[in-house]
């Protein structure tokens, strides 16, 4: 399991050297550059600029520079935020993002397969279609629709929590936004939960259980749930990927400092070095993750072969 | 003698979108301590549905209507936890499908003392011991490293006898098997047929052997009930139903078997016809669409289940749903040869 493990990471390589190759010419051909503002620079100040940043060489040879520095571990100055080194922003703004969205993975599977399971042992009753419709909510609601709906109800008329920031760094602060990030995750996990629970019900061998007159609570827990949830393995790989790496709408409403922002306003603001930074860490972690579904299916289901 | 097992007007029902399905429709018949019941029937024909409604384990639209008691206990409607009392531990079952019927992820030791651990509350340690005697019994080699092993590391045969040894734990009163050669191949069929007639002398359990292929019953069963349409079309001992079968259907049955014994390569004869729609089943005989004897009182009136040569004569031992006098003498039907000859030639047999 280990070789596998260590031939998946080395497999993965040249799949992260394409996404990086990628994403800097397709970003380099967008019109604009990091320079271009409101006001007009006059044009040798801007001569200078684009020499200091290599940005008047060939676009192949920048592309040779910036990987020759990334393989060393120097990913460049930022271009808007001119006194921090990209990896600076991304190590301070990470374990934000981070815990942010490892309490939001958490919330949503401890909560999602628990309404998951009982919505399918109650299979068309009261409580599945509650569950079911509270999770065609979940889906639907927009982040940016729930997150202000949650900071108005439970920060503003209730007065119960902080509405944004860190604050002094405890729990309460991060209740909102760990909870607004969650609920459509966890709106996920029931759905996925359900339908394992429910296809893995019917299989013969949960029927073979019961003819050997075992209780309901060990057909779950030993007979059912394992099978039941690869599809919320499945899932959860590229979404724990997702969620660590910040969530832009959910770290602007909560002014909370992680990494999500940086996406959109690096791109907006031809932020070249600080784009190439976030893609190659979340491309990172996709690998990470996508690696670790398998190793964690693996354990789950005996007949997956590691060759 | 007494009955393990007491079925009476037992009927399966089943909820559907379009319409209810009528899969068993009223069958009665004992099942008595050591006993071999062959329960032969096409496939549709309801056999399965029979026993997955005495064992409480119909799918969530299906109903069952009438009685089954398990020595005396009325099994139809008792909750789940008392049944799990009797089912796996007095009542054990063996499915078809034993590709699919084991935990793909629990080991075969788990699979198999978790039962003896739920119904005599054993420790694990003792359970394994007992788990190895039961796979010695159905002659699994290298029965130890099996107890370790997940099921997709063994053959399809493999796990037929582990489901046997399983369903055998607790040395159940009844084991009904369903189907349990079916899906696998030929020499297979042949070696896990032997080791059940081996197990009927050995353990004390009154065995229900379900199949689609009267050749299967030959040479385990005492006795044998043929299905059809959620009926049963004919019952008797072996010697009766392959000798001297009295049903059209049966008699069709045995037509259509393979038959060693010949030379030359004859096309298999088939019941011409489709089994009944169970949605829309006739008021009359289930057979009449099919049968080659079919005449205006079986359009008009359900034949119930007589002694076969005695109208008057009590249920026992050889009975046919048939309003024919006799296969033989058919009144008013038009000649069926190749039924006739078939019927003729196992009767000389
Ligand atoms: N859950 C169900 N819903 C509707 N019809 C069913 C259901 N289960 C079985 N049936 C029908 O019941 C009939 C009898 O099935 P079964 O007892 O399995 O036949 P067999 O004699 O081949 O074992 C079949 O026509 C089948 O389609
Ligand atoms: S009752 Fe009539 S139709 Fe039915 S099996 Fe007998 S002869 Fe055939
Ligand atoms: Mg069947």
């Amino acid at each position: 399991m280990l070789s596998y493990a260590v031939r998946r990471l080395l497999e993965a390589i040249p799949t992260l050297l394409v996404i990086v190759a990628l994403s800097f010419f397709l970003m380099h051909s967008a019109p604009g550059g990091p320079f271009d503002s409101e006001r007009v620079l006059p044009p040798e100040i801007e001569a200078n600029l684009k020499a200091a940043y290599n940005l008047d060489k060939p676009v192949w040879q920048q592309f040779a520079i910036y990987l020759g520095n990334a393989l060393q571990g120097d990913f460049g100055p930022s271009f808007t935020y001119k006194d921090f080194t990209v990896s600076e922003l991304i190590s301070t703004g990470f374990p934000v993002s981070l815990k942010l969205g490892l309490s939001a993975v958490t919330l949503a599977v401890i909560i999602g397969c628990t309404l998951g399971i009982l919505a399918a042992m109650r299979q068309n009753t009261k409580t599945d279609y509650t569950v079911m419709g509270f999770a065609m909510v979940g889906i639907t609601i927009p982040n940016f629709v729930m997150a202000p709906l949650l900071t108005l109800i439970f920060g503003i008329y209730l007065g119960l929590l902080p509405v944004a920031g860190l604050g002094d760094g405890s729990i309460r602060n991060l209740v909102l936004p760990v909870v607004a990030l969650a609920l459509p995750q966890i709106a996920i996990v029931s759905r996925l939960t359900r339908g394992g629970m429910v296809e893995v019900l019917r299989s013969n061998f949960v029927r073979t259980a019961h003819a050997k007159g075992l209780p309901e609570h060990l057909i779950i827990t030993r007979h059912t749930l394992r099978a039941a949830l690869l599809p919320v393995v499945s899932y959860l790989g590229p979404a724990i990927a997702g969620l660590v790496t910040g969530s832009v709408v959910i770290e602007q409403i909560f002014g909370l400092p992680g990494i999500g922002r940086y996406f959109v306003q690096g791109a907006i603001n031809r932020d070249y070095t600080l784009v190439m930074g976030t893609v190659i860490t979340y491309g990172s972690l996709i690998v990470l993750m996508n690696l670790l579904v398998d190793l964690v299916y693996g354990l789950m289901d005996p007949r997956v072969r590691y060759d | 003698m007494t009955a393990v097992l007491e079925v009476r007007d037992l009927k399966v029902r089943f909820a559907t979108p379009d319409g209810e399905v009528s899969a068993v429709n009223g069958v009665s018949f004992d099942v008595n301590e050591g006993e071999c019941v062959g329960i032969v029937g096409e496939s549709g024909s309801g056999k399965s549905q029979l026993f997955m409604s005495v064992m409480g384990l119909l799918a969530k639209n299906g109903r069952t209507l009438g009685s089954a008691k398990y020595r005396g206990t009325e099994l139809v409607g008792m909750p789940v936890k008392a049944l799990n009392k009797i089912r796996g531990d007095k009542i054990a079952m063996i499915f078809q499908d034993s590709m699919t019927g084991l935990t793909p992820h629990l080991r075969i030791g788990k699979q198999m003392t978790e039962v003896l651990v739920q119904h005599k509350g054993m420790s694990e340690a003792d359970a394994r011991k007992r788990a190895l005697e039961m796979l010695n019994l159905v002659r699994i080699p290298e029965a130890g490293r099996r107890l370790a092993q997940y099921p997709h590391e063994l053959s399809g045969g493999m796990r037929q006898r582990i489901m046997i040894a399983m369903a055998l734990l607790c040395e159940p009163e009844l084991l009904i098997a369903d189907e349990p050669t079916t899906a696998l191949d030929v020499t297979v069929q042949a070696q896990i047929l032997d080791l059940m007639a081996d197990l009927k002398t050995v353990t004390k359990a009154a065995i229900v052997l379900i199949t689609h292929d009267l050749g299967t019953v030959a040479g385990l069963c005492d006795k044998v009930q043929v299905m059809y349409g959620g009926r049963f079309m004919e019952t008797g001992t072996v010697q009766e139903i392959f000798y001297k079968p009295a049903h059209p259907y049966t008699a069709g049955l045995l037509a259509s078997m393979p038959r060693l014994t010949e030379e030359r390569q004859e096309k298999l004869y088939a019941i011409p016809g489709q089994p009944p729609n169970l949605q829309r089943l006739p008021k009359a005989c289930p057979f009449q669409e099919r049968c080659t004897y079919v005449h205006d009182r079986c359009i008009d009136e359900l034949p119930v289940l007589r002694q076969v040569g005695d109208a008057n004569a009590t249920l026992t031992g050889h009975t046919k749903a048939c309003h024919l006098v006799s296969l033989q003498n058919p009144v008013s039907a038009p000649h069926a040869p190749s039924i006739n000859v078939a019927a003729d030639e196992a009767r000389s047999a």
